[in-house]
């Protein structure tokens, strides 16, 4: 494993190009475009003023960069470095700004959500879609970028439109059966979409492409419901997880739950390893089993830590959270499925120090990696089964079936590893500190561990 | 009062005592010892003094001779002469002797009684301790089970409190309950209000932002971009919405293409491992039928019906299309009663064999456990009889050779008998060993046989295991079924990445044919179809009779001439060698 120089970012804004050949960085008003291989800078972008938002377009040719303090979006080709593209929302103010899936068209959404433009590079087209919903997610593109469905409110009902992304049309629109649709999101294979109820109420809704309701699911009543909704790569499953600490999986057939993960504060399943990760101070660490040379360079000023299998039963330390506040911190908030649909990772809000590994083949749990902070951050490897973490220290966690390692990250002036990106190869990852970004490379050969 | 009652029943008890005591000495006493008894006796010997004088001596005579008389002594004392002071000595001497003697018996009497009195007194004393112990007991005890009343009586008032609260508490959820669903309403409703307000206020921004004519709305653009499939736009026309529409249920249908097809793959397979099942099912059952019907007439009766059926549905599955709903139920009924018969089989197999764990088996060289069991106590017994004996023995010369030591002629006299008695010993404690030798060998050869006997259990058991095994694992779908899903995953469940959807589709499994070639059930199955198959063959002169008594024919051979008598008839299924020894 190496790693590469640090170089500055603002905003947590760098992205690899969809191509997976630039990086693009913006610090404060600039937005630099860089090799991915040789990190050289290939072009240099002056925008009005700092950038908020950063976007690839799905063919890598051109970038978004949307400053929403002034309702500004300036736009970039990287064929054409003096083409230029400004768009000003105006006086109505702007909150979030992103493609369509052809990268010809921009949606911006106003302030209040008060509307959508759609504003097109071919034809400088403009068009409005009324009544956006403000929610967690009222706006999705199928995979194939064919379809994009939006959640709207009329007349204090939920509607979903679902416009064709070629030339806007509407295809559908429908009422859901929803009291406050929270979010929406389109099987990857692009014809079901799955509707979610606000965390009120737990309710799962799914929607054929042609609007018919497919199924209906929902646990139990009463307390506050769903909290985060992942669908398996293969469009098979539909992972949900709630506030009562579980996540539930439902099948693509008859749309029923066929297993429930639960997330307990002892974990006496044989079956699963649990991980603990161990500070060790660099006293010690002259015999201690490092993974990689690199880290004993740098450890001079930060502790080293290293993973132990922890004997059953386990004990995963457990935050009660406050009953009077709103959105208490407890259930399942963030789930995501490996590339192969093979594993699915989750995280227990009350449980910050923990990630969870479910082998979705023998519907069970594999591992849980108990770290020493709280997780800021976990993706899978677009390419393998490989769990990439960071806790907000220097350091860098990766999970494979395998095992478990933890990497220091060489950088000097204490780098700490605040979010994560794997490049699409699957070969390196961007890792994202808090106005610094450095990439970091896995070996080709190397396997996992 | 109850002490008291009780010293009085104890008195009462005393005087009893008493009485019965003096109604065992003689009767003549009875007086005597009821004067002598009291104390008063001692004080009245001045009036005893007083009693004779010079004068009164022949009244006083007479008068003691009448007392003797009473007492029933014999009246002896009487005045020498008339005139003469004096007594004759001798009867009075004896009278007194005798009042003397009587007096002594009485004075014993007395003590006897006084020590009575005194152990009575004793015991009393015991008993009243006792009894007040006792009575603290019940006390105790008393008091004891009125403070468990009370706990009782407060855990009762507890629980009633309790019930009580949880009614309370019951009443609170169901006002609270309704709390929440009044201010649920409410807070929906303010919230409809507020939505529609903000609605309201939205469209008004959006009217007056579009009054305004807001210059600053707009795009700059150094020149239009192509489109990223270079094609040029479209008018919209009714034509291009009616291709939308095309095109998306055309996207639609394809998924449920894609999805029918996986469920058609599965179900096939699905049926695939019915069918399999049910072969396999019907070929371990078919050599069913000779063993059974040994057994009961009835079993076979009805395996022969479910048989009958079992053929129609068959010819009847084979005429019609296999996807067709009627066929696919008449498989899944027959699977049902295959299934049925094989646990039914598999039972009786369990039974046969705990039957043959139990029943004493008619082979010579095998022992049953009851004889083997009876002949260890007979020999038990003898062992004891023998040490009986012996100890015996032992304590007899023990005893002799304590009195020789009395004297020594008798000791001389007796080193012969004990020599004898040695010899005689030596002779029987010979025979014992001999006796034990031999009990030690039949032991030996006991216990050689129970092992024996487990040996053959347990091999019959591994048997039964392995056939067991076999038959279920050659049947059983579920492995062959692991396999060909882990390879391709067709089913809901299994986990599967997208490119693998699109070439696990194309690629049909492999039928499996080796499940079916591999299956065999060398014991069990071969004796229990030899006997029909060797009339089979004998009736179709496929085989000399020489294969009766060649035991050990190699299994592939007999197959052989098996497969041959099935090619002769060319009908599917092993049902035909039911039909064989019928025609």
């Amino acid at each position: 494993m190496n790693f590469s120089e640090v170089f500055k970012q603002s905003n947590q804004l760098c992205k690899v190009s969809p191509d997976g050949k630039y990086l693009a960085t913006c610090v404060q008003y600039r937005l630099v475009i860089r090799d991915v291989n040789t990190l050289q800078i290939l072009n240099l972008y002056t925008c009005l003023d700092q950038i908020s938002h950063m976007e690839w377009s799905s063919d890598s040719l051109f970038i978004l960069c949307a400053m929403y303090k002034r309702a500004l979006v300036q736009v970039w080709s990287l064929e054409q470095p003096d083409w230029h593209c400004k768009i000003d929302e105006g006086s109505i103010g702007l909150v979030s700004s992103r493609w369509s899936p052809d990268g010809r068209h921009i949606l911006n959404t106003t302030e209040f959500h008060l509307r959508i433009t759609v504003w097109s590079l071919c034809t400088k087209a403009v068009s409005y879609i009324k009544y956006p919903k403000a929610c967690q997610k009222g706006l999705d593109f199928s995979r194939d970028g064919c379809y994009m469905a939006l959640a709207e409110r009329r007349d204090c009902k939920d509607y979903v439109s679902i416009f064709v992304c070629d030339d806007w049309h509407l295809l559908r629109h429908f009422e859901t059966e929803t009291q406050d649709l929270s979010g929406l999101e389109w099987s990857p294979n692009g014809c079901v979409l799955a509707v979610w109820e606000s965390c009120l109420e737990y309710k799962m809704s799914l929607y054929s492409l042609d609007g018919r309701l497919l199924s209906t699911y929902s646990a139990y009543e009463w307390s506050l419901g769903i909290k985060s909704v992942s669908w398996s790569p293969s469009s098979q499953f539909l992972a949900i997880g709630s506030f009562d600490e579980k996540v539930r999986i439902l099948n693509h057939i008859t749309w029923k739950k066929i297993a429930q993960f639960e997330h307990p504060a002892i974990i006496d399943n044989t079956k699963a390893t649990v991980y603990k990760e161990i500070e060790k101070r660099p006293a010690v660490s002259s015999d201690e089993m490092s993974l990689h040379d690199i880290t004993v360079a740098s450890s001079l000023f930060s502790t080293q830590s290293k993973y132990d299998i922890s004997p059953l039963p386990v004990q995963i330390p457990v935050v009660k959270p406050d009953p009077d506040r709103a959105n208490p911190k407890i259930g399942v908030s963030a789930l995501a499925f490996s590339s192969d649909s093979r594993y699915i990772a989750t995280k227990n809000d009350n449980m910050a120090t923990a990630v969870w590994v479910w082998d979705m083949q023998k519907l069970r749990l594999e591992a849980v990696l108990e770290q020493t902070s709280t997780i800021r951050c976990f993706q899978w490897d677009p390419r393998r089964p490989r769990l990439a973490l960071c806790t907000g220290n220097s350091k860098l966690y990766l999970w494979s079936p395998g095992g478990c390692v933890s990497v220091q990250v060489p950088a000097e002036g204490g780098f700490q590893v605040h979010s994560l990106n794997w490049h699409c190869s699957g070969d390196s990852l961007i890792l994202i500190g808090k106005d610094q970004l450095c990439l970091c490379y896995m070996d080709a050969d190397q396997n996992n561990e | 009062m109850g002490d008291w009652g009780l010293t009085e029943t104890s008195m009462d008890n005393y005087e009893i005592s008493i009485l019965s005591h003096v109604a065992m000495s003689p009767s003549r006493h009875n007086n005597l010892m009821s004067a002598y008894s009291l104390p008063s006796s001692k004080s009245s010997y001045s009036v005893i003094s007083a009693f004779c004088t010079e004068d009164n001596i022949p009244q006083c005579i007479s008068y003691i001779n009448q007392e003797l008389g009473s007492l029933g002594l014999a009246a002896h004392i009487q005045a020498d002469p008339p005139g003469r002071a004096s007594l004759n000595a001798a009867p009075a001497l004896n009278a007194m002797y005798e009042l003397l003697q009587i007096h002594r018996r009485s004075m014993n009497n007395v003590e006897e009684l006084e020590k009575e009195q005194l152990k009575k007194t004793s015991t009393l004393e015991h008993m009243q301790t006792s009894n007040s112990r006792l009575k603290d007991q019940l006390e105790l005890s008393i008091r004891e089970k009125s403070g468990l009343h009370e706990t009782e009586r407060q855990l009762q008032l507890k629980l009633k409190t309790l019930q009580s609260c949880l009614k309370t508490e019951k009443d609170e959820v169901q006002k609270l309950q309704s709390i929440i669903a009044s201010r649920a309403s409410q807070y929906s409703h303010d919230a409809k209000r507020k939505e529609r307000e903000a609605a309201k206020l939205k469209e008004r921004l959006s009217q007056l932002l579009v009054d305004r004519k807001d210059k600053k709305l707009a795009i700059e653009m150094l020149n239009s971009v192509g489109r990223s499939d270079g094609k040029r736009s479209h008018w919209k026309t009714a034509k291009a919405t009616a291709s939308r529409e095309a095109e998306m249920y055309k996207s639609l249908l394809s998924d449920y293409e894609a999805s029918q097809r996986a469920l058609m793959l599965e179900n096939a397979e699905l049926q695939k491992v019915l069918q399999q099942m049910k072969k396999e099912m019907m070929h371990i059952l078919s050599p069913c039928p000779p063993l059974n019907r040994g057994g009961s007439a009835e079993e076979s009766q009805e395996l022969g019906d479910s048989d009958r059926e079992e053929r129609s549905a068959e010819t009847s599955r084979e005429t019609l299309d296999q996807s067709c709903e009627h066929a696919r139920e008449q498989l899944t009924n027959s699977i049902r009663q295959q299934w049925r018969k094989l646990r039914n089989h598999v039972q009786k197999l369990d039974n046969q064999a705990s039957l043959v764990q139990n029943q004493p088996p008619s082979n010579a060289e095998v022992i049953p456990l009851e004889t083997h069991e009876h002949e260890v106590e007979r020999m038990r017994l003898e062992v004891q009889q023998c040490k009986e004996f012996i100890h015996a023995q032992q304590q007899l010369l023990q005893q002799q050779l304590n009195t020789s030591f009395d004297d020594e002629t008798a000791a001389l006299l007796n080193g012969c008998y004990t020599l004898e008695e040695k010899e005689r010993l030596k002779e029987e404690w010979r025979l014992f060993d001999e006796q034990k030798r031999n009990f030690e060998k039949e032991r030996k050869n006991f216990t050689e046989a129970a092992i024996r006997l487990g040996r053959e259990k347990r091999a019959f058991e591994e048997d039964r295991a392995a056939w067991l095994k076999h038959q279920f694992l050659s049947m059983t779908p579920f492995a062959d079924r692991m396999r060909s899903s882990s390879s391709d995953g067709q089913s809901a469940l299994s986990v599967k990445s997208e490119p693998e959807i699109r070439t696990s589709s194309s690629k049909a499994p492999p039928v499996k044919s080796s499940a079916y070639t591999t299956f065999s059930t060398p014991k069990s199955s071969k004796s229990a179809a030899v006997p029909s198959t060797i009339d089979v063959c004998r009736t179709l002169r496929l085989i000399p009779d020489y294969r009766e008594s060649s035991a050990t024919e190699d299994e592939e051979s007999w197959l052989k001439s098996k497969s041959k008598v099935c090619s002769s008839d060319l009908s599917i299924f092993s049902l035909d060698e039911d039909k064989n020894p019928l025609t």
